[in-house]
């Protein structure tokens, strides 16, 4: 702890007089006043759980939480709900939706003996994705908190989590991505200038999703009109959306905008929902317009969700449970809607949630972990902000560590800086490096796409020549106000 | 070659500041990229670590007299993991004066030393120029200090309006660009909707002329209306916003 117990001082947890769960450690007797504790305690370290007063106030303490939680049945987390079902329609989610065949399998485990099963050669992706719907948020949180990043690299590189609109993503072996085509003030040409860069890199086959300045419906559906004009203008397979509110995407529809993807930010509690101007019941509302407009070629998933650790802190909506924890449930709450694509902005959030890039990169391989167990199809942008302890060096550890695992997407912005939101993702040149180290090109669809268009070469590399070739000249020579 | 061979990104380069036709190294990014990326990103770090001379901002403000106040976070690690602390003033630095003042300014680092180096004595200047009328309390220097920290140093001079100049999270492309939160009545508990924030204080951005306009107009309509905040809103379209804003 050292250096952080006097940044922190004050903040660690405090216990009460009513206990429920106590370990002896040697000469030392570690007691825990509730199930929440003894998760929020088991956390790695975590900048946003010390802020919250939750974290364990010692190393030894932490590992004490370890082996009271790898003792733990799993059918602890279906009796003691870490925030209550009266309360929260996030909790009712979980427990109405648990579906008790599927955990048939894994029910007679221990958080322990679950992550021994997890590692071992029995578990293989069928299996895997057979149990997920009996898996609830906070038994893949516990398990992650008894794994090391390389466990959670393991497990989740077996999951094969599999959805499609346009194009087809999460396919073993290969590797989707994001183009972000950000600007401070949407402007036309060079909305169109970033996103014709990151085509020439090969890049969008996840979707084409741009922040847009604004929430102002108008703007929002310029900038749908642009997108799809240029979709279809080259034929490219793919989907594009602009990551403004539910509300504004289901008016958007309603005036006949063609918009592919609903996108919506979500958290692990009804309260830090509210936070983001929304429940279930919209998030549902929306899925269903989306789905009324039937643009879907291969496939009929068509939402686009952002998660991210500490939001619920942020809002205040935590109820005492850790950051990591709150973020896998809200992955119960993507799972009900079907998205085709999620993912955690792990840096995003600043150093008061997660600190440093330790963190950092730990954060993105549970929530990567997390998702996959629960049957999400679990995307990252591997970013960070200024004030952060990080830097490039940093994401290209996480990048690489993520490809390992079998990530289905990843984020890239040009020249990895995000102009709008001032802060740093990937660069479309990573996503190109990753795909031909590791040989994961991107969607089948898309892939044919590069090729008709003469992108690849022989090897089925981006092709050196490919930024002059006549397919560029074409792509580059686009108007975007014409 | 031909003008498109050399940069067929050229004509987007007026419509975005994004990196965009960089060119490659193998899967790379080229080595100007890199190191022109590398020395944006050294510049942010700077300015998020960089510790304002605040000795040498009060000699700049003389004859006007100053107040230095810390925050309750002592270092810059504490708080940049501690923004809690980063809004308590230390309780040993407030006066015990007690007068009472129609506007305090605040001159707080943020999360920017170069903004409030740069951008906070200019502008403190040109918002008095437009003041006249008006008591105004010592300036207040908060070190380590968040938004609401203006709040518990404000309501220690007694001050109607505070005004606190702070130093914004830097950018790849501005790592100086200053704000400035308007607070009526301030006191300890304030919410960020009870504020208004002109932001983007800046050589590329608003000058400080266009921004003490604004920070003054805000100044009046809070004294005459009796709050900020979202009820409060200028007519002229995008020129102030209200809060919730980012994080400063």
């Amino acid at each position: 702890m050292g250096e952080f117990s006097d940044i922190w001082n004050g903040l660690i947890d405090g216990q009460e007089q009513m206990t429920t769960y106590s370990i002896v450690l040697g000469r030392e007797r570690h007691v825990f006043q509730d199930l929440k504790s003894v998760l929020a305690c088991a956390s790695p370290l975590k900048s946003g759980d010390v802020l919250a007063g939750i974290a364990a106030s010692s190393n030894e303490r932490r590992v004490a939480a370890r082996y009271l939680l790898a003792d733990m049945p799993l059918k602890t987390f279906l009796e003691d709900l870490v925030i209550p079902y009266e309360v929260d329609e996030v909790s009712r989610l979980i427990v109405d939706r648990h579906d008790w065949m599927a955990f048939a399998p894994v029910s007679h485990m221990t958080v322990g003996e679950f992550r021994d099963w997890l590692l071992s050669y029995d578990a293989t992706a069928e299996k895997l994705l057979a149990i997920a719907p009996g898996l609830t948020p906070e038994m893949v949180a516990a398990v992650s908190k008894i794994m090391r990043n390389h466990d959670l690299i393991t497990v989740a590189g077996k999951c094969e989590v599999v959805t499609a609109f346009r194009s087809t993503i999460g396919l073993p072996g290969r590797l989707s991505s994001r183009l972000q085509p950000n600007h401070p003030t949407d402007d036309p040409e060079g909305v169109a200038g970033s996103t014709l860069d990151g085509l020439l890199y090969g890049i969008g086959d996840a979707v084409i999703g741009i922040n847009p300045a604004t929430d102002n419906l108008e703007a929002c559906t310029r900038l749908m009109v642009l997108f799809d004009r240029l979709r279809e203008r080259f034929d490219i397979p793919t989907q594009s959306c602009v990551l403004t509110h539910v509300t504004t995407s289901i008016k958007a529809i309603e005036a006949g905008a063609p918009l592919d993807l609903v996108f919506q930010s979500i958290a692990g509690s009804e309260a830090a929902n509210k936070g983001f101007g929304v429940d279930l019941a919209v998030l549902r509302e929306g899925q269903q317009a989306a789905l009324s407009m039937k643009r879907g070629t291969v496939g009929n998933n068509v939402m686009y969700l952002e998660t991210g650790q500490g939001s619920a802190l942020s809002a205040d909506a935590h109820h005492g449970v850790d950051e990591q924890t709150v973020e896998a449930r809200a992955y119960a709450v993507a799972r009900e809607l079907n998205p085709l694509l999620v993912n955690t902005v792990v840096g995003f959030i600043g150093p008061e949630y997660l600190f440093d890039a330790k963190q950092i990169i730990r954060a993105g391989l549970e929530d990567h972990f997390c998702g996959k167990l629960l049957g999400v199809p679990m995307g990252v942008d591997v970013c960070y902000t200024n004030h952060a302890e990080a830097d490039q060096d940093d994401m290209d550890n996480l990048m690489v560590l993520l490809t390992v695992a079998g990530v289905s997407f990843l984020i890239a912005v040009p020249g990895a800086d995000d102009v709008m939101l001032n802060y740093q993702s990937l660069s479309y040149h990573d996503i190109v490096g990753l795909r031909h180290q590791f040989n994961r090109p991107p969607a089948p669809e898309f892939e044919a796409w590069l090729h008709r268009m003469g992108m690849l070469d022989h090897a089925g590399r981006l092709a050196p020549a490919s930024a002059s070739g006549a397919f560029s000249r074409n792509l580059l020579s686009y108007r975007a106000s014409a | 070659m031909t003008p498109f061979e050399r940069d067929p990104f050229a004509r987007f380069r007026n419509a975005t500041r994004a990196r965009i036709g960089l060119g490659r190294a193998g899967d790379a990014l080229p080595t100007s990229a890199i190191l022109d990326f590398q020395l944006a990103h050294a510049r942010a770090r700077d300015a998020v670590h960089g510790q304002v001379d605040f000795v040498a901002l009060a000699k700049q403000l003389a004859p006007v007299p100053t107040v230095r106040i810390r925050s309750r976070a002592k270092d810059r690690t504490i708080y940049l993991a501690r923004p809690d602390l980063g809004r308590q003033t230390n309780a040993a630095d407030l006066p015990s004066s007690g007068d009472r003042y129609d506007i305090a300014f605040i001159i707080a680092d943020g999360l920017s030393a170069s903004a409030v180096e740069h951008h906070a004595v200019p502008l403190f200047k040109a918002c008095m120029k437009r003041l006249g009328g008006f008591s105004v309390a010592p300036v207040i220097l908060g070190e380590q200090a968040r938004v609401a920290f203006g709040d518990e140093a404000a309501a220690a001079f007694g001050a109607e309006v505070a005004i606190v100049l702070i130093g914004e999270r830097p950018g790849l492309s501005v790592p100086d660009s200053l704000g400035a939160y308007i607070t009526f009545r301030p006191q300890s508990g304030r919410r960020d909707s009870e504020r208004n924030c002109i932001s983007n204080i800046h050589a590329d951005g608003l000058s400080y002329e266009v921004a003490a306009d604004k920070i003054v107009w805000i100044v009046r309509e809070a004294l005459r209306l009796q709050l900020t905040g979202v009820d409060l809103k200028e007519n002229a379209e995008g020129a102030i916003e209200a809060l919730p804003h980012q994080e400063a």
